[in-house]
Parts: C-alpha cells; sequence; structure tokens
C-alpha cells in the first residue's frame, strides 16, 4: 500500500481553543530484566539477530504482583509529584493499555481512587493497541482545552505478552509513563506547551487478538512498511507540515519503539538524525513498553530537556494508527524535574532473572 | 474475601488512610471507634506517610490459602516516619537482602485474587527505597 | 465471691484422632473427668473450641455436647477466643461459681483440627490474627510470630540454639507424658535442621497440629470436700486483652495482655512469682515461651537464654516449666489446651503426675494465649489438703 500523499490536507492540525501544556510527568518500569540471551537459550535460537539488528539488549518484566493499575499508579503519583497538584484538581483518568487487568472494568478507576481523584472524575480505558496512551493525551488536551476540566491525567502502560519462542517474546516488555493536562493560562510552571498535533488512522490489521487468545498474533512483515512506516511517516510529515516546522527545528524525536531499527530508520527517511532520536530510544534496555512506549520515550526526553527545546512525539498504534505531537519545553521543567525519579533511575534498578522465574512471574505456570 | 469487605477498606489500605486522635495525638491504623491509648471519639482523619524503616520481617514459605503462587514472599513490620507501625508485603527485594533498618517505602501492588475469574485486591506494600528526589 | 475448687479432671491423649469425632473426643474426656467423683448434677457446661464452625461445619456446640454426654436439660454454650478459648471457658466457669450463679459447673474444650486438610486447618487457625489487616496481606499465622522472633533476636541477640533448646527441654518432658502427643526425646539439630516454615522459625518450633478434649469440673471450694479427696483451689484468675494487629503493640517484644493478666491474677492469689512452683504456659512457638516467660515475671526482659543456660525451667528448678511438654510435646489441641493446662497443673498439685510429678508442688500457674498475644488468660492454683 503506498504511502498516503500529504498533499490530500483536509483538515488542520488538531489544536484546542485553549492553549495546553504538560504540568506534569512521570514513569514506572518494573525491576525485573530477562536478557534476549536467556530467552534465546530456552529456543534454541541465537540472540544475534535481536542484539545486533533489533537493538533489544533485554526487556522489563512485571512482578507478580505488578499490572496494569500499579504500573499506572505509580506514574501517575510521580506525575502528580512533578505538577504539585492535589489529585482532587484532576478533571480525568484515563488508562491506554492492551493488557487490562480486568477485561471488563475499568482500570481507570482503580488508579482513580488509590490516588485520592475520586470521585468528580471522569474516567475510562482505551485501547488501540501501543498508541493508546497517546489516545489518552489526546482526550486529556480535548478536555482541558475546551475548558471543561483544568486537568487531565493521560496514562499508556502495558505488560504486554510476547507467545512464548514468537519473535515479539524477545521484546514485549512492561511499563508506563503518566503525563498530566493543564492549561496555559492556569498552570503557572508549565513543563511543554503542545504546538498541535495530528491522528492518522486507516483500517490496516497488522497486529491483532482475538477475545479468547492469551497471546496476540501478527502478520509479520506486514506489520513494517505498511503499517509501522506508513502511520509514523505520515502523520509525522502533516505533523510538521501544517506547522510549518521541520526535522532541523526539532531537538529531539520520539517515535514508537517496538524495536530499535524501525525508530532508526523511520527517523532517517524522514530526515531526522540519529543524535535526535537516541537520547529517547529505550527499547534496549527495557523493551517495547506497548502502550507505555512511545509516552516513556518522551518522559526520558523531559527528564533532559532544557527550555526551549522542541520536541517531536510520533506514537503507533497497530490496527492502525500514528498521533503525532509537538511540543516546546517551558521553564517550569526546571523545578519540576527532580521531584519524582526519573526514566533512568528505574532502568538503572534492576535485577535479571532466568527463563523459569519469567514464567512464574508471567502467570505462563498452570496451578 | 466478599467483595463488600474489599471495597471498604479501600481507603485504608490503598492510601494508608487512619485516623489521628485530636485529644492525645496517637494515631490509630487500623482505624477505631474511639482512640486505642485514650477512648477519646474526637478522631480525624490522617494519611500515614509513605517512607519508613523495616523493624522486622520474615520470609512466607508456607503460605495460606490463595497465596500458593507467590511463595517465598516478604511480610515486614515497618516503622513509618511518623513512629506508626503497620504490617505488609515487603517487594521488589531479593530476600536474601532483608535487613532490619532497611529504609523502604510504600508502592500499590497487586495482593491476592479469587482465581481468574473474582475480583482482584490491590493494597500498600512496601519495597527498599531506591530513590530519593 | 465464693472461693473455687478443681475437684476433678479428664483428658484424652492428644493425637490425629481419625476415628474420632468432636463429640466421641469430648464425651471420653467428660466420662473420665465424672468417673473419678461423684456429683448430684451439672449446673452448667461451659466448652471451649475455635475451629469446628470451619472445620466440622458445626456451631452450636454447647448443645451438642450437653446432648452426647447426656446432660441436657443443662445449660451448655461455647465461649471462643482463638487459642485461648480453653482459658476463656475457665474464666467463665470460675465467675459462674465465685458468683453464686452455679454450684457444680463443667469447663472443656476440645478441638477437632484434623476433620480439615492441611491447608483448610491453617486457615481457619489464622483467623486468630486480624482477617483484614494481617490476614489480607498473606500473613500466615507463624509468620506474625516470626516477626516477634526476628525482632527479638536482633534485639537482644539472642542465640538461635537458646529456642531450640527450649523445643528439646519440652519433648525431654514431654516423653513422660502418656497424653503427649510426641512422646520423644529431641536434639537441639532436630530443631535446627528441621524445615524453615516463616524465616526464622522452624517446624520444630510449632506445635504440632493435633486433636483433643480436656474437662474440668469445678464446685464451691466449701463444698469440694463433699465430692472428692483430692481438690485444688482456684485462688487466682485473670484475662486480658492487647491489640488484635502485632504491629499496634505498644512493645513489640512484650505481651501486655500476658503481664496485664498475670498481675491481676498474682494480685488475687495474694502471690508472686517466686510463689509458682510449676507453670504450664503457652508455648505455640518457642518465641511465644520466650516472651511469655518474661512476661510472667520468671525471667527478665532479653534474659530468656540466660535463664535456659541455668536450668532455671528445668523440672524441679526455680519454676518447673510445662512438665507436660507444652504445646510444642503435650500438643495444641487449640480450643481445649487452656483446659489441658489446667488439668495437668491440677495433677501436679493432687501429686497425681506420675513420671511427670514435680516434687513438693504447692502452687501452680497457667496462661494460655490467644490470637499472637492479643488475648491472655492467666490462672493460679493452689494445693489444698
Amino acid at each position: 500500500m503506498p504511502i498516503v500523499s500529504y498533499k490530500e490536507k483536509l483538515v488542520n492540525s488538531l489544536k484546542p481553543v485553549i492553549d495546553v501544556v504538560i504540568s506534569g510527568w512521570g514513569s514506572y518500569i518494573p525491576i525485573y530484566r530477562i536478557s534476549v540471551e536467556e530467552i534465546a537459550r530456552i529456543w534454541g535460537k541465537s540472540p544475534k539477530h535481536f542484539r545486533e539488528e533489533l537493538l533489544i539488549d533485554e526487556k522489563a518484566v512485571a512482578g507478580l504482583d505488578e499490572d496494569v493499575a500499579t504500573i499506572s499508579v505509580e506514574s501517575a503519583k510521580n506525575a502528580i509529584q512533578r505538577a504539585g497538584l492535589n489529585p482532587k484538581q484532576l478533571g480525568a483518568v484515563f488508562v491506554g493499555t492492551e493488557s487490562k487487568p480486568y477485561a471488563v472494568k475499568p482500570t481507570g478507576t482503580i488508579v482513580a481512587e488509590a490516588i485520592g481523584a475520586t470521585p468528580r472524575i471522569l474516567s475510562a480505558d482505551f485501547e488501540f493497541a501501543c498508541k493508546a496512551g497517546t489516545e489518552c493525551l489526546q482526550c486529556c488536551v480535548a478536555l482541558v482545552g475546551s475548558g471543561m476540566i483544568n486537568y487531565g491525567l493521560a496514562i499508556g502502560a502495558d505488560t504486554a505478552q510476547g507467545a512464548p519462542s514468537d519473535p515479539l517474546e524477545y521484546s514485549a516488555g512492561c511499563g508506563g509513563t503518566a503525563l498530566i493536562v493543564g492549561s496555559k493560562t492556569h498552570e503557572k510552571e508549565p513543563v511543554a506547551l503542545l504546538e498541535g498535533s495530528v491522528s492518522y488512522v486507516t483500517d490496516t490489521p497488522d497486529f491483532w487478538r482475538r477475545p479468547k487468545r492469551d497471546y496476540p498474533s501478527h502478520a509479520e512483515a506486514f506489520t513494517g512498511e505498511p503499517a509501522y512506516f506508513n502511520h509514523v511517516i505520515s502523520a509525522t510529515k502533516l505533523l510538521m507540515e501544517e506547522l510549518s516546522l521541520k526535522p532541523s527545528d526539532f531537538q529531539y524525536v520520539v517515535f514508537h519503539q517496538p524495536n530499535g531499527k524501525f525508530p532508526l530508520k523511520a527517523a532517517k527517511l524522514l530526515g531526522f538524525k540519529k543524535e535526535q532520536v537516541e537520547p529517547g530510544l529505550l527499547v534496549p534496555y527495557i523493551g517495547n513498553l506497548y502502550a507505555g512506549s512511545s509516552l516513556t520515550g518522551l518522559s526520558a526526553i523531559l527528564d533532559i530537556a532544557r527550555p526551549g527545546d522542541r520536541v517531536l512525539l510520533t506514537s503507533f498504534g497497530s490496527g492502525a494508527g500514528s498521533d503525532s505531537f509537538s511540543f516546546v519545553v517551558q521553564d517550569g521543567i526546571i523545578s519540576k524535574r527532580d521531584r519524582a525519579p526519573k526514566v533512568m533511575d528505574y532502568i538503572k534498578r534492576k535485577r535479571n532473572i532466568d527463563y523459569a522465574l519469567y514464567c512464574k512471574f508471567r502467570r505462563k505456570i498452570v496451578f | 474475601m466478599s467483595v463488600p469487605r474489599y471495597w471498604r477498606e479501600i481507603p485504608q489500605r490503598t492510601r494508608l488512610e487512619g485516623q489521628k486522635c485530636g485529644c492525645c495525638g496517637t494515631v490509630n491504623y487500623p482505624p477505631r471507634a474511639r482512640c486505642l491509648k485514650c477512648g477519646s471519639t474526637s478522631l480525624e482523619q490522617y494519611r500515614l506517610p509513605e517512607k519508613g524503616s523495616l523493624i522486622s520481617f520474615t520470609i512466607v514459605r508456607n503460605p495460606p490459602l490463595g497465596f500458593e503462587r507467590n511463595a517465598p514472599y516478604a511480610l515486614g513490620l515497618i516503622e513509618l516516619e511518623d513512629g506508626t507501625r503497620i504490617t505488609a508485603q515487603i517487594t521488589d527485594v531479593e530476600l536474601d537482602d532483608l535487613r532490619i533498618g532497611m529504609p523502604v517505602e510504600s508502592v500499590f501492588r497487586k495482593v491476592s485474587e479469587d482465581g481468574d475469574a473474582g475480583i482482584i485486591r490491590y493494597a500498600i506494600k512496601f519495597r527498599p527505597t531506591f530513590c530519593n528526589p | 465471691m465464693r472461693k473455687v475448687a478443681i475437684i476433678s479432671y479428664g483428658l484424652t491423649k492428644v493425637d490425629k484422632h481419625w476415628n474420632k469425632s468432636l463429640r466421641e473426643l469430648f464425651g471420653e474426656a467428660a466420662k473420665k473427668a465424672l468417673n473419678e467423683i461423684e456429683i448430684p448434677s451439672i449446673d452448667a457446661i461451659i466448652v471451649g473450641n475455635m475451629c469446628a464452625s470451619d472445620l466440622s461445619d458445626q456451631n452450636n456446640i454447647g448443645s451438642i455436647l450437653a446432648d452426647y454426654i447426656g446432660a441436657i436439660p443443662t445449660t451448655a454454650y461455647r465461649v471462643e477466643s482463638a487459642c485461648g478459648s480453653g482459658g476463656a471457658a475457665l474464666l467463665s466457669g470460675f465467675t459462674s461459681v465465685a458468683s453464686g450463679m452455679f454450684d457444680i459447673v463443667m469447663v472443656g474444650g476440645v478441638e477437632k483440627l484434623t476433620d480439615g486438610i492441611g491447608k483448610e486447618t491453617t486457615y481457619s487457625l489464622g483467623k486468630a490474627a486480624d482477617a483484614e489487616y494481617e490476614l489480607f496481606y498473606g500473613s500466615s499465622f507463624v509468620s506474625l510470630n516470626a516477626l516477634m522472633m526476628n525482632r527479638y533476636m536482633h534485639v537482644y541477640k539472642t542465640p538461635r540454639e537458646a529456642f531450640a533448646d527450649f523445643a528439646v527441654l519440652m519433648h525431654k518432658n514431654g516423653a513422660k507424658n502418656p497424653y503427649a502427643q510426641l512422646p520423644f526425646e529431641i536434639s537441639r539439630e532436630t530443631v535446627l535442621n528441621s524445615e524453615t516454615i516463616a524465616d526464622p522459625i522452624k517446624l520444630y518450633d510449632c506445635a504440632p497440629v493435633g486433636d483433643g478434649a480436656a474437662v474440668v469440673i469445678l464446685c464451691p471450694l466449701e463444698d469440694a470436700p463433699k465430692y472428692s479427696d483430692t481438690f485444688v483451689e482456684i485462688c487466682g484468675i485473670s484475662g486480658a486483652t492487647d491489640t488484635i494487629n502485632v504491629s499496634s503493640r505498644e512493645d513489640l517484644l512484650s505481651l501486655k495482655s500476658t503481664v496485664t493478666a498475670g498481675m491481676k491474677a498474682y494480685k488475687m492469689a495474694k502471690m508472686s512469682p517466686a510463689d509458682i512452683d510449676v507453670a504450664e504456659i503457652h508455648d505455640t512457638f518457642t518465641i511465644m515461651a520466650a516472651l511469655s516467660l518474661e512476661d510472667l515475671g520468671f525471667a527478665e526482659k532479653g534474659k530468656f537464654d540466660k535463664m535456659m543456660n541455668e536450668g532455671t525451667f528445668e523440672p524441679g528448678g526455680i519454676v518447673s516449666v510445662n512438665p507436660s511438654g507444652g504445646l510444642k510435646s503435650r500438643g495444641h489441641p487449640v480450643g481445649a489446651t487452656g483446659i489441658y493446662q489446667a488439668a495437668e497443673i491440677s495433677m501436679q498439685l493432687m501429686e497425681r503426675a506420675d513420671k511427670m510429678q514435680v516434687p513438693n508442688a504447692e502452687v501452680g500457674l497457667i496462661q494460655n494465649i490467644g490470637g499472637s498475644g492479643s488475648n491472655t488468660y492467666v490462672a493460679i492454683m493452689r494445693r489444698c489438703r
């Protein structure tokens, strides 16, 4: 399928009526890691392909007592800490994930209750594979930008499972990030201003999971050009065109990271330099966080960015679609940054486990 | 455990909400009808601190019904920054590394569930303090 | 208030009585107690039991047992205080005689822990702790005691061996007890090499799981000579509580409920720890023994191991502790244990303890704990001639 021409411009980039900012950000990554060597050992494969071509060394594994709700709560608390908010000031709590603890019962309410934001709160869970987190972000932008709420909490988190021996088993990691969106007028210490966004969506069945299946299925090579690259590149190109920006206007660019190879290739195709991508490229250390992937890349950038830096964020969710955002970092980042643990703090906090413990933690052992 | 029993104590077990006696200042956690120390009924809502230190621990190797999947796991007695003591599981720790005096911080985690059809029960656990931002 | 005596006792061996039901066990103990004496009637039956509701699907225990021993229409009811149910029953029975409400009261305890399968039994026993703030977190009953043991060893630098030695002493005593569940001697190595249940508690620090029933008959002291040649007086008795949660205790290393119940019982008996010749104390775990001995005034805080080394608690020592073998060797049929203790001290004071006999036993003490120390009953008995 050819990449859709970016000359077909029927709508402008998504910009809310009221300017919105990021007021706070926070992430969480579990302590456990399993290396590609350890997984390859069990299935008689060589880890070389994963390490050298896909640029994955190891992935983060959720402990027995962790799930998307617990990951979301810690991410949210970190974001609230940075934002300096009373949780009751939040108007919305959204959780985007493809590994909901309950198929029916919103994770959002568990999180909202645990952080003390209930009961005057809008809450729901979003699903759009790996872009569910940025979906939540778009909705928070809309709610704040329309004046309906003062602050919105958008979370992307996953504890996605890779089918045993499937290539995705080497990369399916666990973790998440929360962003708090506020309005430019009310936020005294803005972290980053949203310049605009583009959402680019088609019905492209590259990766899916039917209800009674434990593990997802995918269309292998089809997940590349017609899915990931089409949507990431189209959304990003449209955003830059509509905001009259070019690659060199950005200090940092974060793409969805299913592996290390795809974001670097997308960057090259779009005209970005490796140096703009690398600071946010976390997949070698923690794997693909699915709905938490691109948001956590953004979180790592916010941990180091300076006021005036422009940051591009383009997510990708199978099914398929991309949300692309442009942020300009503001002064508030300086005082807020050190209020909570950084992504690198969580990455450095690690304990490697073997495949047996991995099976125990990921409940692959039948009782 | 019945759904109402779990749901009722969510504020106490996930937000560490207890009471402070308006009369003698004693923190009552879990909450009570009258102050443990002085018997007063003027008890105000009070949120326990999130950090403390481990004053004792054990490793459960023979878990009770419902916790078979989790063994071995650590149980601890934590003294929080305000002097209040609480029983909770200790997580994210190599069991051999447990030490009395270890600084710990609260985290929101899964505690148990009723098979794969029942509800999931969450509460505060503690982990070794890893970062002091 | 009238003075109260124990005129008779009856107990079954503690064992895994697969072929005996709750009623049959109780019936056996009751018959033994009644065979020893001739009484006009039983005015009330008070029974301690913890787990029948969970493991035997049976409530209304009082009625069940009154029926089974052919005692209807006597009033009968159960009292429950977890593993202190026996002590609670004794206190209740004492109060009913002392007050003048009843003259002859049968106080018993019975437990059928083997009616449940392993994990079910442990789960039922765990209910002695706080369901919402301890059990909810997956704390087994053992683990709550392990928290106290770990803290105790950290604070007092007590060597692990001291606790093992207590278990050894219990088995040495229990080997002479025909009613004991585990009547054999063990070595320090047996304890230290046994399986870890919840660090640092090992299998041989723990009382075994078993069934049993015990009964004592109470009456006003002044009437006792009418019914029996041998009897003892309960000259001091009390109960006290402490926080249900281990974490809420003022002092993690002191069982305040034991201190308080002990003080009140000593005061009532006009005695002090130095007056006690023989004691049956509640050693569910070796750490409970250490804390109990200190809190009853038989050892200074933290000095448990020193006293063990000096032989303070051996038969014929300063105070003979658990000549029956205690909960560790005699066994711990939970709701009945307090009554076993009462029967055993009665045996000692009546000079009918045979191989277990402590010479010149004039005053005895029993201490029965419910939960991890949230509830204690202490009774002091003296020999009557």
